[in-house]
């Protein structure tokens, strides 16, 4: 019977919350399979323990906002908060640095402000932006050496050693000798001094684009795509941001001797993981199709900028948290019409 | 203008009509310099000297200044005791002086000070105008004094460092070091953090005016009251007829 299509009125069955953050946590999987394989545990154990903390966090402040702690903490989307935040942060970054970002993401962005849905900005990115800007130290020297660079990566229990124990002695050599820079810090530090093939003789760069991130960034790609595919997300966000990125890459950074390959820009940093799962963040983002464009592009706009001439090497936080900013603004030139009507006349002048 | 009694103007300097968390005024150099509590206690006890002398001369003068040219009269003498409160700094606190730089020859365009000359000093006698510039300043004073210690505990771990740059080399050891070996969280030092712990303050502020109105509101129901009937008669009663209401206490009824 039910292959048959029925008479209307059809019913539409509406995604719930929970199950679009669910999907959004499944989506992410091949990335922070592909962060583990090449990048060792931190990755996997931040990713947890940032959920953990963000689900704590978030039931301590329903509770005292005396609000129903089952029916929030069902929605999923402080795990998703906690879960993007542990994907986004340096691997072998220690325990505190953690708990300071999902504290700021959970309690000032996003419960402060009301909750889910009453949030002006992406709550993880909150987070994210605040410890980079506190902790310049801590965010930038715990990226780790590729599994493979090293004689001997670090198991398990070294690396939960390293995140949550005296970081000393994790290994006899030291912190230094498990972290590096990452490709886009390198390549941004090097440009001025050195030609592009002395720059990518560095191992960080490996064989294609960036050793181990360009796999990272290709999993989030694909994770990405399967969200467009289950309509969870959809495509203006991303193309918007991925669009303006290639154009200006191609545009003003078309010498690689002077500066960073829009290969980097695609598949060495944050991009596919804050095209796909970050900007995409409903509450946040412009709400209309023409404004999701806009909004992407923004993003992408300020991710080159913030990049090519700010001081930090990677800038999704920065990039996103600004066009939250800008999404009211957006949302307001880009209302849709209804059928029939034509837009207003805006302006200074009599009779508006 | 009704003159307020010297007790409300000191209420509403304090707490009811605060400078920095009520009217939300002069938050450039409150969000700027009150990273340590030094810092925000320098800033503060400049600014209290200038809106005491600035209202104190702003009242006196009120007769001889034609309303059409009263701000940029009022900006001259708040300029004038500005440069008293400067000139004083470099004196006595030299260090401090340099670290607040700008933000002390700014306390000119702190639009709190231009406020009270023109919304109290320049309708009011002296008294009251002199008390509610020092209360003002003083409410000022303490909302920054608190910023900066909560800036300060949590950009540094410490309390009350390097006090002696305002109460001399008595002070050297006041420093509280409230957390040892403490990575220092450079977001509080920084402006976002000055917005962030300003807003903190303001809801608490906030939830604080609400307990004591809910504590006051149980307060007069536990009272007997008396209550207002309308008494429906015709004919009767002249009250009733006149429209009027009867006032009869409840338990006469």
């Amino acid at each position: 019977m039910t292959d048959r299509l029925r008479s209307s009125p059809f019913m539409h069955g509406p995604q719930r919350t929970d199950r679009v953050m669910q999907w959004l946590i499944l989506a992410t999987l091949p990335g922070l399979a592909a962060q583990t394989v090449f990048f060792g545990w931190g990755n996997l154990i931040n990713v947890f323990w940032c959920a953990t903390l963000a689900v704590v966090a978030e039931a301590a402040v329903l509770w005292l906002r005396k609000r129903p702690l089952a029916f929030y903490l069902g929605d999923w989307s402080a795990v998703v908060t906690g879960w993007l935040l542990g994907l986004s942060l340096p691997p072998l970054v220690p325990w505190w640095t953690s708990l300071v970002a999902v504290i700021a993401a959970i309690v000032l962005a996003k419960q402060l402000y009301g909750g889910l849905g009453f949030n002006p900005f992406n709550p993880a990115m909150v987070g994210y932006a605040l410890v980079l800007v506190s902790f310049p130290v801590a965010m930038t020297t715990n990226w780790p050496t590729p599994d493979s660079f090293l004689q001997h990566p670090l198991s398990l229990p070294q690396t939960l050693h390293q995140i949550f124990g005296n970081r000393q002695s994790a290994t006899g050599a030291g912190v230094d000798a498990i972290t590096m820079a990452t490709p886009l810090d390198v390549y941004k530090h090097q440009i001025g001094r050195h030609l592009s093939q002395t720059i990518l003789e560095n191992p960080v760069f490996g064989h294609f684009v960036a050793y181990g991130w360009e796999w990272v960034n290709g999993g989030f790609l694909l994770g990405g795509l399967f969200l467009l595919y289950r309509r969870i997300i959809s495509w203006h966000i991303p193309a918007g941001l991925l669009g303006a990125l290639i154009l200006l890459g191609a545009a003003i950074g078309w010498d690689p001797d002077r500066s960073i390959p829009l290969s980097l820009h695609l598949l060495a940093g944050g991009t596919m993981l804050g095209a796909f799962f970050i900007a995409t963040d409903p509450v946040t983002a412009a709400s209309s199709h023409t404004g999701k464009l806009v909004y992407g592009a923004g993003i992408g706009i300020l991710l080159y900028v913030i990049r090519a001439y700010g001081t930090y090497p990677d800038a999704v936080a920065f990039a996103v948290l600004l066009m939250n900013f800008a999404a009211p603004l957006i949302d307001y030139y880009t209302r849709p019409r209804a059928y029939g009507h034509k837009a207003p006349k805006r302006g200074m002048g009599p009779g508006n | 203008m009704e003159t307020p009694s010297l007790l409300k103007i000191a209420k509403d300097g304090l707490w009811h009509n605060n400078p920095a968390l009520v009217q939300v005024l002069g938050l450039c150099p409150a969000l700027a310099v009150t990273g340590t509590v030094v810092n925000a206690l320098g800033l503060g006890i400049a600014t209290t000297l200038v809106l005491t002398g600035s209202n104190l001369a702003v009242s006196i003068l009120r007769h001889y200044v034609p309303a059409a040219v009263r701000l940029p009269a009022f900006v001259m003498i708040i300029a004038a005791f500005v440069t008293c409160a400067e000139l004083l700094m470099q004196a006595y606190a030299y260090p401090l002086y340099q670290i607040l730089g700008i933000f002390i020859p700014l306390i000119v365009t702190n639009c709190m000070i231009l406020g009270r000359a023109d919304a109290f000093a320049s309708r009011q006698p002296v008294l009251p105008a002199l008390i509610d510039g020092l209360m003002m300043g003083v409410g000022f004073s303490a909302v920054l004094v608190v910023l900066g210690g909560i800036r300060e505990l949590i950009g540094q771990g410490t309390l009350f460092a390097n006090m002696q740059l305002l109460f001399g080399p008595a002070a050297q050891h006041w420093e509280i070091v409230v957390f040892h070996d403490y990575a220092k969280v450079l977001f509080a030092v920084l402006p976002p953090g000055a917005f962030i712990a300003m807003g903190l303050l303001m809801a608490l502020k906030n939830v604080i005016d609400n307990r004591i109105r809910q504590a006051r509101a149980r307060q007069v129901a536990v009272e007997p009251s008396v209550q207002r009937v309308r008494i429906r008669v015709t004919g009767q009663s002249t009250q009733a007829r006149e429209g009027q209401d009867a006032l009869i206490p409840t338990q006469n009824l």
